[in-house]
């Protein structure tokens, strides 16, 4: 069933030769970026861009193209487009290209034939910026309406309630009297509209966009209609609709009852959290990024504490790496255990799996708040450590009326937790599902994806190795204190829904290893410091960009931030897992029955909050 | 066999009901009117069940929970200055809010103009407010702390949601109760600040 790799790659540095023939193989086409703390090549010649990028799959094996974002340099009249391109073969740290064009031109060659993962981000950068992408198969807006006005992102662009380009706000202190926003701007005025659009008289021609993506409607089903009166239809699910795992919508065009086309539409939990990010400063970013995978807040704030700190130069004090492993990898299985429940949920078995996954979880939560002070907000790590050190009782005193006091040690908590109750959990899950007859008919065989098509369609973390690439980013670029422990990539290689489901039964085995080798650590480090550097509140940041990424339990979460030398990011963008790996969900989807579409969905295990942004 | 895996999936259901019973025998009433069965029932120790019966019980939340902040205050009763605030309108809590929630007017002498350390209004907007415990975490002065009090449901936001200084106020002795250790720990802190304040001035 799962498969060791003991071979760890090492992490490499793209080494400057991997540039140097690229340099080399395009002279005048690709040249280095030179600015203060960038890294990379910038493809000078944009028509040559798809051979650049083909030659960097192709020649150079950087198969996994990752990120594809956006930024505008509005002071130099230019918008960029950056690429993140890593080996899945050898792991390490990114290839790094960009491509940049004049504002007012605003077009690029589309990598959708190279990389179908660019799909949705080229989509989101046209959306977003404004960026045309020739080539694209579906250029159109896929967070924002089709109807809005302007491309939010851009630095010029300014939102209803804009107040200043960087917090903190003026208003606030010395002289600040409280504002409530709406009654500011009162309703109905706070939105811009595109010249002579009329909300009342609007036609939503954006469904009709939706609807011919999904084109023209086949009967490739190898079933023999002749014999049959039927017609083919389009269906909506959601996104009002629980199975949707949130406010998500599938157009699909039903054949009987096989999918023929399918068309996700999403952008309804849309918040620009990108631009709010901007506005923000560095350390208040931290909270937000709780709210992208509300799931997952842990390692969502790892990841984004790990991006700052490669930028900083900061280094992290052990215990504060050893709290924060132990906190991602609760995480990790807190969010599987989530993940049998709600599967199972879609597939009919109501309730009772999820609940006993909830139940799980809650104690892992119990802990947190513990710890962090919120249960599912945590805004534990900080730049150089952590919030605070463990506390000494989970728990706390009966205060109000009714309330029931609790002092539990710490320490037994965890151990009764990790050499306890979560190997005897998982085992007992283990048991009553995994040879459930039922389940094992519903999901083998469906929502196939080959392992060449994962690659290409950037799907990251349980999903592509259920397709049988033991691609881990703790492995293939290690971070925090990954090296030292002992642990293994589970792979399953059927590539099916029975197969996504085993995969995470595994994970969440291995971090409950994980887990046991942290605890002596957690325990030799005790009263050791937890948080390297000052604690200032204005965290400045050197000049320069840079990639951070962490393996989240749904994929790969990466942050990529400039920075100006100031006090907010210039740029903030976060590569969501959720959202990359929703780009296969069509291939998945094609041919099987409705039933099973939305358990596709499930496996993908997508929480909105990170999808829209 | 077909089907065995069925059988066995519903062992573990029906195991898990037993626990629940076997858990009720062994600790009988104890189990949901003590603080220890309540202790037990919300450990990782526990089997079967573990429901809290909101509202009847209410899981005690820890000392570091975060939820709307409020101000630090002296006693009513403090014989030098009852009532007081410990907030000098410094603005770090309104420059680190993350939401921008926080609104301060700094307090400045009748007479002079100049301004003095404590905050003529103080305002949070708490529909704004996320939790984030920033204020709390930054204050050099203990005068901004998170409140435990949860149960905040009220029928118009329009006027009950900006919250300002009165009904932000409260007691130092009302942090004590809630979060006794990390009152004990940073009264200790400001102790030994101000010794070492008062050592610098003698030496």
């Amino acid at each position: 069933m799962t498969d060791s790799n003991p071979e760890v790659t090492s992490p490499e540095a793209v080494s400057t030769d991997v540039y140097e023939t690229l340099i080399q193989k395009f002279p005048g086409v690709v040249e280095r970026d030179t600015r203060e703390g960038y890294t990379g090549i910038i493809v000078r010649d944009r028509d040559k861009l798809v051979e650049v990028a083909t030659a960097i799959r192709d020649d150079l094996g950087y198969d996994l193209l990752s990120n594809a974002c956006g930024v505008d340099y509005l002071a130099e009249d230019k918008l960029e487009m950056v690429y993140h391109a890593y080996s899945v073969e050898r792991g390490g740290p990114a290839l790094v290209f960009k491509a940049q064009t004049p504002r007012d031109v605003a077009a690029l060659p589309s990598l959708v034939s190279v990389w179908p993962s660019t799909d949705f981000q080229e989509r989101e950068a046209y959306d977003l910026y404004g960026i045309h992408f020739s080539g694209h198969p579906n250029l159109k807006r896929i967070l924002m309406w089709e109807g809005f006005d302007g491309h939010p992102m851009r630095k010029d662009w300014r939102e209803p309630f804009y107040e200043e380009d960087q917090k903190p706000f003026k208003s606030r202190w010395p002289g600040g009297h409280v504002q409530r926003a709406e009654m500011h701007v009162p309703y109905g005025m706070n939105v811009q509209y595109p010249e002579g659009f009329s909300v009342d008289q609007w036609a939503p021609e954006a469904e009709q966009a939706v609807y011919a993506a999904l084109g023209t409607p086949t009967t490739e089903t190898g079933t023999d209609f002749s014999q049959i009166k039927t017609d083919q239809m389009v269906v909506n699910l959601g996104p009002q609709h629980p199975s949707t795992h949130g406010v998500f919508r599938m157009a699909v065009t039903l054949d009987g009852e096989t999918v023929t086309a399918l068309e996700p539409v999403m952008g309804y939990l849309h918040r620009n959290h990108e631009k709010i990010g901007e506005r923000n400063t560095w350390l208040g970013n931290m909270p937000y990024t709780d709210r992208l995978d509300y799931l997952t807040s842990m390692s969502n704030n790892l990841a984004y504490a790990l991006t700052v700190e490669k930028m900083l130069g900061q280094e992290v004090p052990y215990r504060a790496e050893v709290i924060r492993v132990l906190m991602a990898e609760l995480t990790r299985i807190a969010s599987h255990f989530w993940f049998f429940g709600f599967f199972l949920n879609d597939l009919g078995a109501f309730l009772t799996p999820s609940v006993y996954g909830i139940a799980e979880r809650d104690l892992i939560l119990d802990l947190f708040e513990s710890v962090a002070g919120s249960r599912m907000m945590c805004n534990y790590m900080r730049f150089g450590g952590v919030a605070f050190d463990m506390p000494p009782y989970v728990g706390g005193p009966a205060v109000r009326e009714n309330d029931r006091g609790r002092n539990i040690e710490t320490m037994k908590y965890i151990k009764d937790l990790v050499y306890e109750r979560l190997p005897r959990v998982i085992d007992q899950f283990d048991t009553y599902l995994t040879n459930n007859e039922i389940l094992m008919t519903r999901c083998r065989g469906v929502g196939y994806l080959a392992p060449d098509r994962a690659i290409a369609y950037g799907v990251t973390g349980p999903m592509l190795r259920a397709a049988g690439i033991p691609y881990d980013i703790r492995r293939s670029d290690p971070y925090s204190i990954y090296n030292e422990l002992d642990f293994e990539i589970p792979v399953t290689y059927n590539s099916d829904l029975y197969d996504r489901y085993l995969i995470r039964v595994e994970e969440v085995r291995q971090s409950i290893r994980i887990l046991q080798q942290i605890v002596p650590r957690l325990e030799e480090t005790e009263g050791q410091e937890y948080w390297a550097g000052k604690r200032a509140y204005n965290v400045r940041v050197p000049a320069g960009e840079q990639y951070g990424h962490g393996e989240n339990p749904k994929g790969e979460l990466g942050f990529y931030c400039i920075s100006d030398g100031g006090a907010n990011p210039y740029r903030y963008h976060v590569r969501s897992p959720s959202f990359v790996n929703l780009t296969a969900l069509e291939e998945m989807s094609r041919g099987n029955k409705v039933a099973d579409l939305v358990v596709i969905l499930g496996a993908i295990d997508i929480v909105l909050g990170e999808v829209d942004r | 066999m077909y089907g065995l895996g069925i059988i066995k999936g519903i062992g573990v259901t029906f195991k898990h009901m037993i626990d629940t019973y076997i858990e009720d025998i062994k600790w009988g009433v104890k189990r949901y009117t003590t603080d220890e069965g309540f202790t037990y029932r919300q450990s990782p120790e526990t089997r079967g069940l573990i429901t809290v019966q909101y509202p009847e019980e209410k899981m005690a939340v820890p000392e570091r929970f975060r939820y709307i902040p409020f101000l630090v205050t002296n006693e009513p009763d403090d014989p030098e200055a009852p009532n007081h605030d410990w907030c000098t309108s410094c603005g770090i809590c309104a420059k680190v809010c993350p939401p921008q929630c926080i609104w301060i007017v700094r307090g400045s002498d009748p007479q002079t103009g100049r301004p003095i350390p404590e905050p003529e209004a103080f305002f949070i907007d708490i529909d704004i407010c996320m939790n984030c415990g920033y204020c709390a975490e930054f204050c050099p002065f203990d005068a901004i702390k998170m409140d435990h009090d949860y149960e905040i449901a009220s029928y118009d936001r329009t006027t009950s949601h900006v919250h300002d200084k009165a009904k932000l106020a409260k007691p130092i002795s009302y942090w004590q109760t809630i979060a006794p250790t990390r009152a004990e720990q940073e009264r200790l802190a400001r102790e030994h600040k101000e010794a070492a304040k008062a050592a610098r001035k003698a030496g």
